[in-house]
């Protein structure tokens, strides 16, 4: 015992618990140490080989080709880029289209996939065996044909832009997209979508606080927040007009424009996810105990009550995990673009390599940039779950 | 420190032993066989039937080089290439020589650590547009969306040709030809952007009715199409280089196929130095003095792999134009073999 607590001494008093090293411990350092040296050495050799080889060959390394200018345009860009704008403006590009595509598959994969998991547990039996035959079918076809398939049905079925289908005032679709009227002064739209994200922010957070509040709250913000803001903008830049997509020879001017790429690419991306998402969220109702729904109906509440405040709140500590896994998923497929003709940034970091040779800068360039992405999606789904594990349901 | 983490983080993924540095031509002459790049499938250049024997202008061309370095025309492996990867093929030793319609521009001489071997063919890029558009020039492609491939210089010379022209377009790029040319047949795009050649040739198999297409009259650029081969083999690139000539010099000569046998015999010294039957210019070269003979005897001269491929008589048509031999106003131009 004195022994033990010399040992401990001044350390003991501080609360922390620090030992003498003995040998055994010496050894385990050392022993990683000489596998960690080994590895970079390993790292270091082959790294050498390959600048010698690329001397050898007089490939040129570097990353200053970024500074040069692209010499090619982009099909559809959120930002406006001209071909003397630079490579690494052109990779910006690709990746905004990247995030978008990201986003949008994010969003709608989640809504439908819920759906169709609740969908495949309903008891009615067609609507339970048509949900578990899309999962099936989707599940198991490869991406890539699933996204030709789409891009296919966009293209050939649609009608050409000359006759396209018009689904409202100033909604066209064709061969070209979906044209759609856009709010001109694009300054009034660029700050209208964080003026609602925003607003809904502040309403979630008025939410939490005033529990009684919260439907009043989730409607009533936002609103304020956004026409306070079109407001401003309004006095400041002038009433933000709505521009119509207009013909002119080859296809509609004006409004915004979704290519078929884009449509095909979300679509089919979103398509494939659900399916993923629907067994994660099928998965994560099952893990909750049949008590606590023999106990609900007990208390009278109707199934759609059930699984909206007894079972989903619980299956999401079994259902996020998963779904994060499944986000990073449809973020590195979106690559799949580059197929499909979308300039994403697979497609553009493609572009480029060719244009320059610079094979090796680029794609470690492109491997970093996913990276980062799946990181923070990763890094964002644990945040989530963390607090969802710790302080119950989060919303 | 820069060195140091492009070193560490891609150094993985690259591992290789010793490069095929040295002689190209003795590694070939080891393994017994060329192995050459090519696109991947365009008819008359470079397509596969359906037994997966290649063949086209520039499989010719590799038969050829097959030939007079190996003696035999066969001992040839066809890898076909996408625009994306056959630069970077060539660069890794995965291929001899890149046999592709790879356009000869400054940056893939320079710093690639490629170097072309000369042309074989010279193009232009041009437009495709189906005749109900009623477009008879590029000018009146405003606005328009036009199909190109990733990697190639087309995508490069519409961003200069409708800058300079003051004009807009939308550029749809694919990873492909192919899903290039589907788009545009769907009728995604309104015009699909290429060498004519290239255009040509997807104009005669692909569309149900040819003659509802039209290549419109504009060539914007120039394409120089020609063999490519590693930097680092200068004995590699004079042979390649040197054999393209032959073939040219031959048609020039007058030596076919057909009578190459005679040929030998003629009272021409410059046709019986170039086949090898006088002073021996395959020595200086590396190889056998039968090199020329043997490539034109196998695969023919430059004309008749010309016209065997993508001539009059074929379904792409064309006719020589800046492919005839200088001295029928064309640009092929042989150098003195002597």
């Amino acid at each position: 015992m004195m022994m033990a607590n010399r040992q401990y001494g001044r350390a003991q008093r501080t609360g922390l618990r620090i030992r003498k090293l003995e040998a055994s411990t010496v050894r385990a350092i050392a022993s990683q140490f000489a596998v960690f040296a080994a590895i970079a050495a390993v790292g270091a050799y082959l790294g050498a080989n390959l600048l010698d080889n690329l001397a050898q060959r007089s490939i040129h390394t570097g990353f200053a080709f970024l500074a040069q200018s692209a010499g090619f345009n982009i099909g559809a860009s959120l930002v406006p880029f001209s071909s003397s704008d630079t490579y690494a403006r052109a990779l910006l590009v690709g990746l905004a289209n990247t995030l978008v595509v990201a986003a949008c598959g994010i969003l709608l994969s989640t809504t439908f996939g819920t759906i169709v998991g609740i969908a495949r547990l309903s008891r009615n039996p067609l609507v339970g065996s048509f949900a578990g035959a899309y999962v099936e079918a989707v599940r198991n076809v490869p991406l890539l044909l699933q996204l030709f398939l789409w891009y296919a049905i966009m293209t050939e079925a649609l009608p050409p832009a000359r006759a396209a289908l018009r689904l409202l005032p100033g909604v066209f679709l064709s061969k070209n997209g979906l044209d759609l009227p856009l709010l001109v002064h694009a300054s009034a739209t660029v700050y209208v979508i964080p003026a609602a994200a925003v607003g809904g922010i502040v309403a979630w957070r008025l939410s939490r606080r005033y529990r009684a509040y919260r439907r009043l709250a989730t409607i009533f913000v936002p609103i304020m927040v956004v026409g306070v803001t079109v407001l401003a903008c309004a006095l400041a830049w002038g009433m933000p007009k709505l521009e119509m997509p207009v013909w002119h020879r080859f296809r509609f001017e004006g409004g915004a424009e979704l290519p078929p790429e884009f449509l095909a690419l979300v679509i089919g991306l979103s398509a494939y996810n659900t399916a993923f998402i629907a067994e994660i969220v099928r998965s994560g109702i099952q893990s909750v105990g049949r008590g606590q729904r023999d106990a609900a109906a007990a208390l009278g509440l109707r199934y759609g009550q059930v699984l909206r405040f007894i079972i989903l709140p619980q299956a999401k500590r079994v259902i996020v995990p998963p779904l994060g896994t499944q986000y990073l998923n449809l973020t590195k497929n979106s690559s799949l673009a580059v197929a499909i003709g979308y300039p994403d940034l697979m497609s553009i970091a493609d572009t480029t390599l060719n244009q320059t040779g610079q094979a090796i800068e680029v794609i470690s360039l492109i491997m970093a940039v996913y990276l980062l992405l799946s990181l923070m999606i990763a890094l964002g789904m644990n945040a989530y779950n963390a607090r969802d594990a710790r302080w119950g349901s989060v919303t | 420190m820069k060195r140091f983490i492009l070193a560490v983080v891609i150094a993985v993924a690259l591992a290789s032993p010793e490069a095929h540095a040295g002689k190209t031509l003795d590694a070939i002459t080891a393994r017994g066989s060329i192995i050459c790049g090519v696109s991947t499938g365009v008819g008359g250049f470079a397509i596969a039937d359906s037994q997966g024997k290649w063949a086209g202008l520039t499989v010719d061309f590799c038969r050829a080089v097959a030939a007079a370095v190996l003696g035999d025309a066969d001992k040839v492996k066809f890898v076909p290439l996408s625009p994306q990867q056959r630069f970077t093929a060539l660069q890794s030793g995965q291929v001899d020589i890149l046999s592709t319609l790879a356009t000869w521009t400054l940056t893939r001489d320079a710093s690639l650590g490629l170097i072309y071997a000369g042309v074989y063919f010279y193009d232009g890029q041009g437009f495709l547009v189906p005749g109900s558009l009623n477009v008879h020039h590029a000018k009146e492609l405003d606005g328009a969306a036009i199909c190109t491939a990733s990697g190639t210089t087309s995508e490069l010379n519409l961003a200069d040709y409708f800058h300079a022209n003051q004009i807009t377009y939308k550029p749809i790029v694919f990873d492909s030809q192919n899903e290039a040319r589907t788009a545009f047949f769907n009728g995604r795009c309104q015009a699909l952007s290429a060498d004519v050649s290239y255009l040509s040739s997807v104009r005669a198999s692909d569309a149900a009715h040819p003659e509802d297409y039209t290549i419109l009259p504009e060539v914007i650029s120039k394409e120089p199409l020609g063999p490519v081969v590693s930097r680092d083999d200068l004995d590699w690139f004079t042979d390649v280089k040197w054999i393209l000539y032959a073939l040219v010099e031959a048609e020039e000569k007058g030596i076919t196929a057909a009578n190459v046998d005679a040929m030998l015999k003629s009272n021409d010294p410059a046709a019986r130095r170039l086949l090898g039957t006088d002073e021996g210019l395959g020595k200086k070269l590396g190889l056998s003095d039968r090199w020329a003979y043997n490539a034109i005897k196998q695969v023919g001269n430059y004309g008749e792999i010309f016209e065997r491929n993508v001539g009059l008589k074929t379904p792409l048509r064309l006719e020589r134009g800046l492919n005839a031999l200088w001295t029928h106003g064309g640009l092929m131009y042989a150098m003195p073999p002597r």
